[in-house]
């Protein structure tokens, strides 16, 4: 057992974790962010996806003491943009299980490329499955989202804390 | 969820990292050094890997070196795939290194994954070996007994052969062979994300291909007989191909979930095949 | 808006969607009022979906509660010699070990042929030996690998046919003493692996063999496959202080799990409560009942405290119950004009160890066997075999993509041999009304969609031109359709109930034992009760999550059954608070009940001007001077499936479901011959769903579902190793479409009302699935030169069928 002071969604907490936690557990667990989901808890579906100083890693597979002085952002923590909106109008989510974990990668896709190709598109979303929509509806969701900030329609862009 | 516990060590210089190991090592903890930890993670929790102590090297500054100095590019063992996969000096300098790391998992699993993890890890493929494969690239090593530079083919046989206490620091590879004419492929079961059923680099010296496989062993693979009979060139393609694929001891090809053995040989026909047709010029 | 009911039109529904409605009456009452219906609407749980605050069961956690950890056996077939529990039980952290030997009754619903943990014998790998409970789950599961379990490998069953054969070894020699659930329609056969036999018999097939100019035969098969939704099985059992039991689960039937729990540990059911959040994907997986007894011995175990058990993703895949495999054999024969005359079919189904709802699941295969087409002799015979791989349970498509994959490939090798277009092959035998199903269930332009219509605009979508085969810069082009249908396999009591609250501030709250599966389903009721009450939908609230102690009961969710059972009782629902307002309207309007108008939240009437909020007639009306006519409002709706009729077990001869869903579906695949790779280029379906309620669900359903279908056909499947254990149990290995294999999608819907349901809807939720394997598996063989009747469609199975490679030595 060892405390660690992680800085989730801007807010800075100490909790003690086991060396061998992983930040998945800890935030569900011990903070009370159920957004990101276990899927696999072995680094193939993404469900669990978070920013870790900005760069989308799956909470699985990190070690919560690895993310100390780290800014952690998780589902909860992202600002509401386009994106959100656009995933509510391209139908790109069903039961929703994935869907933290796309927005988040999503997120941070919008947030380092500025116009990201489609091949771009896949090389981040390939990271995360979804078994209930066609991916057909998150494509259309991502491209209308950076259309929409392309075209300046008001939504907040900046990272939190 | 890991059912034992560890101590999570973070080292921020080679001295302090072997002194953890030694430490841990004496008070009988098997510690384990790690880079992005993913698979001390992932085999942890299904009980096929045990330890009490893991050492992080990803904050030791010679492992986070992405960089070309001396006719050689020089990669930390701490650097993530994603960042060789995106780097400019890399892509410059060894387009060979980022074309192997770029298939390798997800994108967002190779900003986790390292590149001293993927060449130590235990799973089978260990697919960005096999440029430093080709290339003869060297390692740099930091243990119990000082440093030491060793060229790949002399410590890589199977796997990186280490001696207790040592972890790879850095990688380094000639300049001329790092950016020598080259060619990736990896084919999977199906879809873009997976482990491979055949991958291989290639490179052109001279006039002579090198190949690694990884994907046909249950490890990464130069075979110098293979190379030589592919490097056949008086015979036809289809000739050589045979003349290659014959050398691959059958015994020992995989044979599993991801590909019956024959279909991985198959496969291995085609993409010598498609090695050959883009490198021989 | 009701105009257009009358007349074809092109909707401009999203991305290539189309609608063609057929001419038909309504049902009375079900006219359209407010353009409600038929319109795309946000989804009720959209902003908690999109926010990270959507609550799945594994989010929920109670005070004090304690979590299980499972061992699974690593044999598929073995004696268990012993067990010892000592190490484990003195763990840190661990408060008790439970194993078969404290609960040696048996459970499983429809036949209850299942230990809880597993006694004597495991017959899967996977199959549940202990429980162990500790205060944090790692405790749990570092006591697991202290339990000390000695087994006796036995030579374990790992096909149907093998388990069918008659030497073979009994996996269930006390079949007959087995309880079997009153009224479901199994029929064990003891003393031999088979669980049961489902016989079709129409005609005299023996008797017309002869007058066939064309026959063909074919194998098919398949192996068990993961539902693989990406939230595992979860469930949080405890005991009240009064001995009710409280789950929290993540399951499709919240309402088969009292009955389940109360027959296997002996409560009353009414004592057992369930609550079920947002379920995160099902697809069938979750109708089983199969954790959740598992979770109340842990909770039994430890006084009744509140214990978690949740799967892990290996456990999901090698535990719980997953996609029936086949091997099935088809002999169809037709007339040279390509008039079918006759078909047999036999079906051994990898029912795995134990039969859960594979059963169920192989007599719905048999009943729709001939797919949407008249043949009048019909032979089948469908056998859900035990073996030794993990339990089956209902797949989306519920044993239609399986009998679709087995009939459409006949029809193209029938068509081959014909020499007949493969399309005009099926428009020609299209069933229509007046024909009968195998069954002999006599159909209805009501009870059966527009199979013909199907077809006709699948050419054009497609499109379906010329010979299938082109080539391309070293690409085979090649395609292939399917044509299909569904209808439910519900028992003829299956039942829905609803509630409509109205509230004081004039919105409305409905309340129903539906479960969120992400199908959408809830929002569609909204829609309804919307268009019932004439409000906007946004003044409709749905209660999300599902109580069986509060929600009226839903039947399952599943079958495609929601919008049919639920969508009935909210329609009543939301018609008897309608006629509450109404009645206390009219003492306050003085006017007749029937003049009352209701509609956007105001009670009216013709002879006056003034309008009354419905919020203030919602709890009676009170006059200025105090007194109050009318009560509080609860509109009641329930609604129990009609015509079905139970199957006679000799022929097979019953009405199986109210109505079919018809479709037809073709991909267009690019080949490359050179290493058996292929892309999916275009996939497209044809449905006649009725009434499209709400398009963006519907488009989303029948695309999901086609991904799904895709995924499944093209590389899903559970490799087992050497003595029957799944050996691909983690999705690293095991792989599904991910973002970018998606092809284009093009999804067209026709409308055929069916008379029972509101406004003419049919079920749509499982359809996307149903034909992809089967369109694929066509336009794989078009492609090869050569029959594909296998899956999943590899390059490596491509591979095999082309060069006559063995699978060597696995
Ligand atoms: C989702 C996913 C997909 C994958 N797909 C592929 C794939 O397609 N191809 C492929 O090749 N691999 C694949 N892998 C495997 C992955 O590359 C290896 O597991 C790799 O070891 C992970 O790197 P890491 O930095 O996280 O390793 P860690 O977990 O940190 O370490 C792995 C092992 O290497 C040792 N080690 C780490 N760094 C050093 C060092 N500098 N010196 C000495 N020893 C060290 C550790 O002690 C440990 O035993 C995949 C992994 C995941 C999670
Ligand atoms: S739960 Fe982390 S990737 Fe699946
Ligand atoms: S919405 Fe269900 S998994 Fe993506």
């Amino acid at each position: 057992m060892q405390p660690v002071t992680l800085t989730v969604n801007g807010w800075v907490r100490t909790v003690v974790v086991r060396g061998s936690e992983t930040l998945l557990d800890v935030l569900r667990e011990q903070m009370g962010l159920t957004g990101a989901k276990p899927g696999c808890e072995n680094g193939d579906c993404g469900a669990c996806t978070v920013l870790v100083d900005g760069v989308p890693q799956k909470a699985c597979l990190l070690l919560a003491a690895m993310a100390a002085d780290c800014r952690v952002t998780t589902v909860e923590g992202l600002p509401r943009t386009q994106l959100q909106a656009a995933f509510i109008r391209c139908n790109a989510f069903q039961c929703g299980y994935c869907t933290p974990g796309f927005l988040v990668n999503a997120h941070a896709l919008l947030a380092c490329v500025a116009h990201p190709s489609e091949r771009q598109t896949q090389e981040w979303l390939e990271s995360n499955i979804c078994r209930c929509t066609s991916y057909e509806e998150i494509c259309e969701a991502v491209r209308t989202a950076a259309d929409a900030r392309d075209n300046g329609v008001a939504g907040e862009d900046e990272m939190p804390g | 969820m890991i059912p034992f516990d560890f101590e999570y060590l973070p080292a921020h210089t080679t001295a302090e990292a072997v002194a953890y190991y030694v430490s841990r090592a004496k008070a009988g903890q098997s510690p384990l050094y790690c880079g992005g930890a993913t698979e001390v993670v992932t085999l942890g929790r299904i009980g096929q890997l045990e330890t009490g102590a893991v050492i992080d090297i990803r904050h030791i500054p010679s492992a986070q070196v992405l960089t070309q100095r001396h006719d050689q590019v020089v990669a930390g063992a701490g650097v993530t795939l994603t960042q060789i996969a995106d780097s400019v000096l890399i892509a410059e300098t060894f387009p060979l290194l980022a074309a192997s790391a770029r298939e390798i998992a997800d994108r967002t699993a190779r900003n986790q994954i390292t590149l001293g993890g993927n060449i130590c890890g235990q799973i089978f493929y260990r697919e960005a070996v096999l440029p430093l494969l080709v290339c003869e690239s060297a390692v740099r090593l930091a243990g119990p007994n000082g440093l030491r530079e060793l060229p790949m083919d002399r410590v890589f046989d199977q796997t990186l052969r280490l001696q207790p206490g040592e972890f790879l620091v850095q990688t380094a590879t000639d300049t001329v062979l790092a950016g020598a004419p080259w060619v990736y492929v990896k084919r999977r079961k199906m879809g873009s994300v997976g482990y491979p059923v055949v991958s291989a680099a290639a490179i052109r010296v001279d006039r002579d291909i090198r190949v690694a496989v990884s994907g046909v062993y249950p490890f990464p693979v130069r075979a110098l007989d293979l190379e030589q009979a592919l490097n056949r060139r008086e015979l036809p393609l289809s000739r050589r191909i045979e003349a290659a694929v014959s050398t691959i001891r059958a015994d020992l090809v995989l044979d599993d979930v991801e590909a019956a053995r024959g279909y991985r040989l198959f496969v291995l026909r085609d993409v010598l095949r498609e090695i050959v047709e883009s490198l021989d010029a | 808006m009701a105009g257009e009911g009358r007349s074809r039109w092109p909707a401009d529904g999203a991305n290539g969607q189309v609608t063609q409605r057929r001419t038909g009456e309504d049902r009375d009452g079900f006219q359209v009022r407010s353009g409600r219906i038929g319109r795309s609407v946000m989804r009720k749980d959209a902003e908690e979906k999109v926010t990270g605050r959507a609550e799945y069961t594994a989010d929920v956690s109670a005070w004090g509660m304690l979590h299980a950890a499972l061992l699974a056996s690593p044999y598929a077939h073995a004696r268990i010699v012993s067990i010892d529990t000592q190490r484990a039980i003195t763990m840190p952290g661990v408060r008790a070990v439970v194993t078969g030997a404290d609960y040696p009754q048996r459970t499983g619903l429809p036949i209850a042929d299942r230990p809880l943990l597993a006694v004597d014998v495991v017959r899967y790998a996977g199959e549940p030996v202990a429980l162990v409970v500790a205060d944090e789950l790692y405790q749990a599961e570092a006591a697991l690998r202290q339990l000390d379990v000695v087994y006796h490998p036995l030579p374990a069953l790992t096909s149907p046919r093998e388990a069918f054969a008659p030497e073979a070894v009994r996996l269930h020699p006390d079949l007959a003493a087995y309880d079997v659930q009153p009224g479901e329609e199994v029929w064990p056969v003891p003393g031999t692996n088979i669980a049961t036999h489902v016989r079709i018999r129409k005609g005299q097939p023996e008797s017309v063999w002869s007058t066939c100019d064309a026959v063909v035969t074919c194998d098919v098969s398949f192996p068990q496959a993961h539902h693989a939704p990406m939230e595992t099985h979860c469930v949080i059992a405890s005991v009240a202080p009064d001995g009710c039991v409280n789950l929290v689960t993540a399951t499709q039937s919240p309402y088969s799990v009292p009955e389940a729990i109360a027959r296997t540990f002996g409560f009353r059911p009414s004592d057992v409560r369930v609550r079920t959040p947002l379920v995160g994907g099902a697809f069938g997986g979750k109708s089983s009942v199969y954790l959740e007894p598992l979770a109340v011995a842990a909770t039994l175990a430890v006084g009744g405290r509140p214990v978690k058990l949740r799967c892990t993703r290996e456990q999901e895949m090698r535990s719980m119950p997953c996609h029936i495999g086949l091997e099935a054999r088809i002999r169809l024969g037709a007339r040279a004009d390509g008039r079918f005359v006759a078909v047999e079919i036999t079906d051994w189904f990898d029912g795995g160890g134990y039969s859960d709802r594979g059963v169920i699941v192989t007599r719905a295969a048999a009943q729709d066997c001939t797919g949407p087409y008249r043949i009048d002799h019909v032979h089948c015979d469908a056998y859900c075999m035990y073996t030794n791989h993990p339990p089956t349970t209902s797949y989306r498509g519920f044993g239609h993509p399986e009998q679709t994959l087995v009939m459409e490939r006949a029809i193209d090798l029938l068509a081959e041999q014909l020499r007949m277009d493969p399309l005009e092959l099926r428009r020609r035998n299209a069933v229509r009304p007046g024909d009968t199903t195998p069954t002999q269930a006599r159909l209805m332009r009501s009870s059966v969609g527009d199979v013909e219509g199907c077809l006709t605009r699948l050419r054009s979508l497609l499109p379906w031109d010329g010979p299938p085969v082109e080539d391309r810069d070293g690409e085979v082009i090649a395609k292939g359709i399917s044509c299909f249908w569904k209808t439910s396999s519900t028992p003829p009591d299956a039942s829905s109930g609803a509630l409509v609250y109205v509230n004081e501030d004039s919105t409305v709250t409905l309340l129903s034992g539906l479960v969120e599966i992400g199908q959408g389903t809830k929002t569609t009721l909204a829609q309804m009760v919307a268009e019932v009450l004439g409000l906007a939908v946004e003044q409709v609230r749905v209660v999300m999550e599902v109580d069986t102690a509060e929600q009226p009961e839903h039947w399952k969710t599943v079958a495609s059954r929601g919008s049919l059972l639920a969508g009935n009782a909210a329609v009543r629902a939301a018609r008897d608070a309608r006629a509450q307002l109404a009645a206390t309207a009219a003492v306050v309007f003085q006017c007749r009940p029937e003049d009352v108008c209701i509609s956007n939240g105001y009670a009216g009437c013709p002879y006056t001007s003034r309008r009354i909020p419905i919020g203030q007639l919602s709890r009676g009306y009170t006059f200025p001077d105090g007194h109050t006519v009318g009560g509080f409002v609860v509109g009641r709706g329930s609604y129990t499936i009609e015509r079905v009729t139970l199957l006679d077990p000799a022929t097979g001869r019953g009405v199986p479901g109210p109505e079919w869903t018809v479709a037809a579906q073709g991909v267009v695949v690019a080949f490359r011959p050179r290493d058996y790779t292929y892309r999916v280029l275009r996939a497209v379906t044809v449905v006649d769903v009725g009434r499209v309620i709400s398009p963006n669900l519907a488009e989303g359903q029948l695309k999901g579902g086609m991904s799904m279908g895709l995924s499944l056909g093209s590389r899903e499947g559970y490799v087992y190793g050497a003595t029957g254990s799944v050996d691909n149990n983690q999705l690293r290995v095991y792989p599904i479409h991910r973002y970018g294999d998606q092809p284009e999608y093009r999804v067209a819907f026709l409308e055929t009302p069916n008379a029972d349901a509101p406004w003419g809807l049919r079920g749509l939720g499982e359809h996307g699935v149903i034909g992809m394997p089967a369109a694929l598996a066509n336009a794989l063989s078009n492609a090869l030169g050569q029959p594909v009747n296998s899956m999943p469609m590899t390059p490596e199975l491509l591979w095999r069928l082309h060069t006559g490679a063995e699978v060597n030595d696995r």
